[in-house]
């Protein structure tokens, strides 16, 4: 562990996504997944959407945003870290959303990349602010647990024992399942149908 | 207490809490293909560690393979290079690879269960969403991310929040015509799409168990379509009937203890479950999604709602459809026959009934491509493989194929697909503006026919 992995809280510009069901083949459409390694997935982020015009992605008032707003549902579908992979390589580095699918949400955990939830008519207000004013501060603050723009303050939720990986720095879960080898084996032990 | 058998896995599973609040789960079966794989070997390769279970670990090659020219060098180079990828990484990590030659190739989630691999009361984790299929044998199968798939590699275990459970009950008998597709499908319109998220799904009732196993595994492998993070059945002897004598299945003596264990582990009469809902399968009708997820459906003899909200008026405008019309009779371009959700042999076999002695609508593309090798050759011995070509289907080599349209197969343009995959995501069939109406094969064998979506009954009878 290091203060590099460390993710009390996130502060920078926002992007709203807006739309509930945002599934991961639009957030990375397949035929970028003919690939093995993650490192160029960041230029093709939304593709699909994007080539539709009028995409957020695409405004340059949003260049540089770290900070994700999203509806409902957000991440649905395949399983493909791909997704998330991809828009970390664009510069997201939290998301904010009314929720996640679940495989994503493990997935940005797994990059270290805080998910908070909050209500949907604080995201709501939230992705309103920052489209009035892309330009304004907003920290997404996982140790306390709010998103802070503007004056205005909401609250955001997460799993305590998440936070607090994000906040010590331990989100990096294979370290964690090393620890224990033997309790490994013991469990194994008991599994009848290793043996079959 | 009673337990329900996914709180027995569960148990059975636990290594430790971890520090997280979320349980580390011991897997007991860990599937590989080509896509999600390749980084997390190379993850393995930085941090120089080791697979802890090469023999609880299978890989096999599926979304990229070409179903028509098999020869290596692909032709496309980048599936060529993930090819190159899995073989080297197979080897050098001593896993053993089914690759495109080997009899026991296919779709990872055919392959599983067809070999035996996939049995009652394990925990199973792949790194693919549809990997919830092996649920039909109580097991609790898992789709997990590429990190994830890291993590399983080197530790055989995964960090997991718990969810809870919903029992999802189906009585009463099935009509004619009307298949496991179309039980999955009415759930998740009934349920939502997002009505399973923090749920593992128990599939139960008079209708789930009247099921075969194939038909099981199609409930089953649409759970993550009704956002639930898993789905299982509870094993019992139609599941024993199928495992016996398969590959990787127990033997002998060895086989009733299993059975006896595989008891052991089902959900008892009085556990309790987080949440219960009911649905009369007499009710189900064959049903069609029409929208960009696979909730937005309706029965065959339905209309589309009204373009009211925000999701169904950007479904319309993207499928190009209107409010209230109906969706029998939409023209199709394309049928497609496959995918892990339908290409079994049970799924093909009805898919023949419908096209025996008919022929495929002049102008649509139709396509049959089987889940695995042995779903090839069980249809070829029945002579299945002539039904088709014979109404004009074309007929392929085991893959995923248009499910995901990773390989050379495609919608163009615009085209609208008649398909028994799982998924209606724009752009998912690998043209950004192609569309995707889910349905049973059977129902995408009567629209190839007739060139409209249709009412596979009025075929059948
Ligand atoms: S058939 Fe489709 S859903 Fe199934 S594993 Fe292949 S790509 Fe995924």
């Amino acid at each position: 562990m290091n203060n590099e992995s460390i993710r009390r809280q996130i502060a920078g510009r926002a992007i709203p996504i807006r739309g509930d069901e945002i599934d991961t083949d639009r957030i990375i459409p397949a035929r970028y997944l003919r690939t093995v390694t993650f490192d160029d997935l960041g230029t093709h982020v939304f593709e699909d959407d994007r080539a539709g015009g009028d995409h957020p992605f695409d405004d340059t008032n949003y260049k540089g945003a770290s900070i994700l707003v999203a509806n409902a549902n957000f991440g649905c579908g395949s399983s493909r870290e791909h997704a998330p992979q991809a828009l970390m390589r664009w510069g997201i580095d939290a998301f904010v959303g009314e929720s996640f699918a679940e495989i994503f949400f493990s997935n940005c955990i797994a990059l270290g990349l805080p998910c908070l939830t909050a209500a949907p008519e604080d995201v709501t207000k939230l992705q309103s602010a920052v489209e009035a004013d892309p330009t304004q501060d907003v920290t997404c603050d996982v140790a306390a647990k709010e998103i802070r723009f503007g004056g205005t303050v909401i609250a955001g939720q997460i799993e305590d024992g998440l936070q607090q990986q994000f906040v010590d720095g331990s989100w990096d879960a294979l370290g964690q399942l090393l620890v224990d080898r033997e309790a490994i084996a013991t469990t194994a032990d008991g599994l009848p149908y290793l043996k079959y | 207490m009673s337990k329900n058998l996914f709180e027995k896995v569960w148990a059975n599973h636990t290594v430790r809490e971890l520090p997280s609040g979320q349980s580390q789960l011991f897997v007991g079966l860990h599937l590989v293909h080509e896509v999600t794989s390749p980084q997390a070997f190379q993850m393995l390769r930085e941090r120089g560690l080791k697979v802890l279970h090469p023999e609880r670990t299978y890989a096999t090659v599926d979304h990229i393979v070409p179903t028509d020219v098999r020869e290596r060098p692909f032709l496309d180079e980048l599936a060529e290079e993930m090819m190159v990828a899995i073989e080297r990484n197979t080897a050098e990590f001593e896993l053993p690879l089914y690759g495109m030659d080997d009899r026991r190739q296919g779709v990872v989630h055919v392959i599983g269960p067809e070999l035996g691999l996939t049995q009652p009361g394990m925990t199973i984790a792949c790194g693919d969403s549809h990997t919830s299929t092996h649920g039909a044998f109580g097991a609790i199968a898992f789709g997990i991310g590429t990190s994830q798939v890291r993590d399983v590699l080197a530790s055989q275990c995964l960090a997991l929040a718990r969810p809870k459970v919903r029992r999802v009950e189906v009585d009463g008998k099935l009509n004619e015509g009307v298949y496991a597709k179309d039980v999955i499908l009415t759930i998740i319109n009934r349920l939502g799409v997002n009505g399973g998220v923090g749920f593992a799904y128990e599939f139960a009732g008079s209708a789930i168990e009247e099921m075969d196993m194939e038909a099981r595994m199609t409930v089953c492998n649409m759970s993550i379509e009704g956002g639930a993070r898993c789905g299982y059945i509870n094993p019992d002897q139609t599941t024993y009937e199928y495992l016996q004598g398969r590959v990787h299945a127990p033997k002998d003596a060895v086989f009733d203890e299993a059975v006896a264990w595989w008891n052991s582990m089902r959900s008892e009469a009085d556990s309790t479950f987080d949440d219960e809902v009911t649905l009369d399968a007499a009710s189900i009708k064959p049903t069609v999604t029409w929208g960009i997820n696979p909730g937005q459906s309706c029965a065959i003899d339905e209309h589309l709602p009204a373009a009211d909200g925000a999701g169904t008026a950007e479904a319309m405008d993207f499928m190009g459809f209107e409010s209230d019309q109906p969706i029998a009779g939409t023209k199709v371009d394309v049928a497609f026959i496959g995918s892990c959700t339908n290409s079994r042999i049970s799924d093909l076999r009805e898919a023949a009934r419908v096209a025996e002695g008919r022929k495929v609508t002049s102008g649509v593309r139709a396509l049959v491509v089987p889940g695995s090798h042995e779903v090839r050759d069980q249809a070829r011995s029945e002579g299945l493989d002539e039904i088709f070509k014979a109404a004009g289907f074309d007929w392929r080599e085991p893959g995923c194929s248009m499910c995901l349209a990773m390989n050379p197969d495609k919608l163009q343009g615009r085209e609208l697909c008649a398909s028994s995959s799982n998924r209606n995501f724009k752009g998912r069939q690998g043209s950004p503006t192609g569309r995707t109406l889910l349905m049973s094969p059977a129902m995408v064998a009567a629209a190839a026919v007739t060139g409209e979506v249709t009412d596979v009954r009025s075929i059948l009878n």
